[in-house]
């Protein structure tokens, strides 16, 4: 992405004076020597094209293929992702909770946003607005039946509300008949809402 | 402070809208808000509580009426102003009129994006002993302090159970305040739904948050 992109297509007033004003204050800032706008570029970069769900499919995936992997990854999520290497680190306080058949995960930020960037990303725009942050934590069946879930009656509903510097992965169940697929065809399945509780993963 | 942001439970906002096919950023400029904020993050010009609490104490209007980038912008528009970093009349001609002042730490340059892809630690050590371990009955304090705090509002006063102990960590409350890390233990407590939003709530349902020990009496 350019620096200066000139996107000029206005689709609403926020669009165009807020173009305008975050021009202006990174122009003040690059002047006076307090950012590098190429450095905004590949946090941008990084941001668009590296750091996303696919990071944390492959971990879901590893879980679901390897049993001594899945017990240091609910023991110690951080520990657990470092030593797989391959995707983004994920700093010290991933915590990393398994849906069963008894009991169906869901993350939420009530406060903010918070949420982890370095295996999901950044979040989508549900997941930062008011009506999930208002809902999810005092009505959190109504607010899967937005997503077109429903679980049976008995299944505990656990709601994680990140209020610290604990960020939260859920680990998905599995999908049936999934028994021959590879770990890259598996990490497939996972989707991103499956992995916020607000989903589940692909059929196979 | 007992503001907008602190949403928990909070009737009439509708239902999730979800967008398929969602884009990381949905116009440029986004993209540059969310950069110049890690990228003035990562001189030190402010912690992550300070970030939080400019945003907690938008204008009421501003921070339900604007988009997440938007307030993005507004939080980093203020304590840029407000830590001396630019001046109004600057942001009005949208040029550096005034001499710069001193960044705490290096401008963020290309070769070291590395350092802030990776969250920071905000483990730290203990100051004195944990006082509640796993399977404790706890009592979220009812306080309201005008100030940062994570303690949401939905839980306060509210008899929940100690589930897990991350260890000792930076205290917002503190910390946005600029006055250091002062660590506390932080603790996953956990609170039935019926003992949240009584008796006709779905009993199926369980909540919890991550209190650090201030916020806490035994129960």
């Amino acid at each position: 992405m350019s620096t200066h992109s000139h996107d000029d297509h206005d689709h609403g007033s926020e669009l165009g004076e807020m173009q305008l004003r975050v021009r202006a204050l990174e122009t003040i800032l690059t002047e006076k020597g307090y950012v590098d706008p190429k450095a905004l570029d590949l946090i941008i970069e990084a941001y668009e094209t590296k750091i996303g769900p696919r990071n944390g499919a492959r971990v879901v995936a590893k879980a679901w293929v390897d049993p001594e992997f899945k017990r240091r990854l609910l023991a110690d999520g951080s520990a657990a992702v470092a030593a797989l290497g391959h995707v983004s680190r994920v700093g010290d306080h991933l915590v990393v909770v398994e849906n069963t058949p008894q009991v169906h995960n869901m993350v939420v930020c009530t406060l903010c946003s918070c949420y982890p960037w370095e295996v999901l990303g950044l979040p989508p725009v549900w997941y930062k607005a008011a009506p999930y942050r208002s809902r999810a934590v005092k009505d959190p069946r109504g607010v899967l039946a937005d997503f077109g879930i429903t679980l049976p009656k008995e299944t505990e509903i656990r709601v994680w509300d990140s209020t610290a510097e604990t960020r939260f992965l859920v680990l998905p169940m599995r999908p049936a008949g999934t028994e021959r697929l590879s770990e890259d065809r598996l990490a497939d399945l996972v989707t991103r809402d499956s992995m916020i509780g607000t989903g589940f993963p692909k059929n196979a | 402070m007992d503001g907008v942001h602190d949403m928990g439970g909070m009737d009439g906002f509708g239902k999730v809208e979800r967008e398929a096919d969602e884009p990381v950023f949905h116009a440029p400029w986004e993209g540059r808000v969310m950069a110049l904020n890690r990228a003035m993050g990562a001189t030190g010009a402010w912690n992550i509580d300070m970030s939080r609490f400019s945003l907690e104490s938008l204008p009421p209007t501003d921070y339900l009426g604007s988009s997440y980038y938007r307030k993005w912008f507004l939080g980093l528009e203020k304590r840029l102003l407000a830590l001396g970093y630019v001046d109004t009349d600057e942001v009005a001609a949208g040029h550096a009129l005034h001499a710069a002042v001193p960044l705490k730490r290096d401008k963020l340059t290309p070769d070291k994006i590395d350092r802030i892809m990776t969250r920071g630690s905000y483990s730290r050590q203990p100051q004195a002993p944990a006082r509640f371990k796993p399977g404790d009955r706890v009592r979220a304090k009812n306080i309201h302090p005008a100030t940062h705090t994570r303690l949401p509002r939905y839980v306060r006063g509210h008899v929940g159970v100690v589930e897990r102990i991350h260890g000792c960590h930076v205290y917002p409350d503190t910390s946005a305040t600029g006055a250091g890390d002062n660590p506390q233990w932080l603790y996953t407590v956990r609170f039935d739904n019926r003992e949240l939003w009584g008796p006709d709530a779905d009993p199926t349902v369980k909540v919890s948050i991550d209190a650090f020990e201030p916020y806490l009496d035994p129960a």
